[in-house]
């Protein structure tokens, strides 16, 4: 349990998509001007992470590994270079079924994530997850709790940019820092802050 | 657009229109490799082949594709451009490869691949395609190996490998700045272009 927690901790603060990768930016900072909003994207953001990560993780180790078609009679094949295809397959699908699922189902949290959804397809920070699980070479349980820890990780970052940048709306900067040069500024001090977490380790 | 010469296409995008200054695109991948001039140089090679090839493919097929599924008919082909180029790489600079980890698959997911596939290959002939691609791929390369530049010579005292400032640890005068190595430097490097991007040129400035 502790090396599944340690998953979640190491990948919400020490390797914040967002801020020590650069995932998930061009969403990260075009829909981080309201707290309410940015809410809801994060929320988005994680609940595909918890969903297309262990997924893709399964599709990886049961169908793409050099020998994982075994149980249909191919144990030569190595599809693993069908990967990117693949997970981008993935992922666009179960964005299309969760907009039609939330649509059907939950209208008040449709009207608010609904706009986001498309989009995500392709948000680097999801796309990324799936691949740091591919390259970490994650079992399936390893995948769920990074699945969460990475989305979660978007969420926390994207919110509190969120809140520094309602704050900075009374600021003046300069005429030509002023929007997107002043967010990376912040964007740039929040990652030195979460830097300070660093070789914190959990069990 | 049908005035617009071929030079314009390609040098807009590098600098008065530059994909990722102004317009936002792309930001995801560029501030990763850009910690040594090497990795910044093959990813700007690969994102710059990747986004001009498939704007030409999907140019061509532009008349073909039902627009309700455009984006998936979109992600397909650039999907598959960024396999041939990851194979490329992996077969003939492996280590590089390694270095870029999982950057060179997420060009699948650059925002300036989809942008230009969608805003500019599927209204224009292949030709115009390509050439913009390729405008907006050296555009995108420019803001790379700019902070790249500035991030490994700084940071390391080298540039492509080969020391340029001598440093203290090597019996030389320079003491590195670990900050430039840090992920934050890279925000505020291009936090600094943006400004004097926007100062040179009053346009792209941000009324809010």
């Amino acid at each position: 349990m502790g090396h599944y927690l340690n998953i979640i901790f190491t990948s919400l603060f020490i390797e914040n998509l967002p801020l020590s990768f650069f995932l998930g930016m061009c969403t990260f900072l075009a829909i981080s001007k309201k707290v309410k909003t940015a809410a809801g994207l994060g929320i988005a953001v994680l609940t595909l992470t918890a969903i297309t990560v262990p997924i893709n993780n399964f599709i990886l180790n049961d169908l793409l590994k050099p020998g994982a078609l075994a149980w249909a009679g191919y144990p030569n094949i190595d599809l693993t270079f069908l990967g990117f295809l693949i997970y981008i397959g993935v992922i666009a699908a179960v964005v299309q079924i969760m907009e039609m699922v939330m649509d059907r189902f939950m209208p008040g949290l449709y009207n608010t994530l609904g706009i986001f959804l498309p989009l995500l397809t392709v948000n680097c920070a999801i796309f990324g997850a799936t691949l740091f699980m591919v390259e970490r070479d994650y079992t399936f349980g390893e995948s769920v709790a990074y699945g969460i820890g990475a989305g979660g990780g978007f969420l926390l970052a994207v919110v509190a940019l969120a809140g520094i940048r309602e704050k900075l709306e009374y600021a003046n900067p300069p005429a030509g820092l002023r929007g997107l040069g002043l967010t990376f500024i912040t964007a740039g001090l929040m990652a030195l802050a979460f830097m300070g977490l660093g070789g914190l380790k959990l069990g | 657009m049908a005035e617009t010469t071929t030079r314009e296409l390609l040098l807009r995008p590098i600098f008065h229109r530059n994909p990722i200054a102004l317009l936002v695109l792309g930001i995801c991948s560029a501030l990763a490799v850009t910690g040594k001039m090497d990795t910044a140089f093959v990813m700007s090679v690969c994102v710059t082949v990747v986004v001009a090839c498939s704007s030409f493919v999907i140019s061509l097929v532009r008349h073909h594709i039902p627009s309700s599924v455009r984006i998936g008919i979109q992600i397909m082909v650039i999907a598959t451009m960024v396999i041939l180029v990851d194979q490329v790489l992996k077969a003939f600079l492996f280590d590089l490869s390694k270095q870029l980890s999982i950057y060179v698959g997420l060009i699948i997911t650059n925002c300036i691949v989809m942008g230009r596939a969608e805003g500019f290959a599927m209204n224009n002939p292949p030709k115009a395609s390509f050439i913009d691609g390729l405008g907006n791929g050296l555009g995108y390369g420019f803001i790379l190996m700019t902070v790249a530049f500035i991030r490994e010579l700084f940071g390391s005292g080298s540039l492509f490998g080969v020391e340029i400032l001598k440093l203290t640890s090597n019996g030389g005068w320079y003491v590195r700045n670990g900050l430039f190595l840090l992920p934050a430097s890279a925000f505020f490097l291009i936090a600094l272009l943006i400004w004097f991007m926007r100062t040179v040129d009053p346009d792209q400035q941000e009324n809010n």
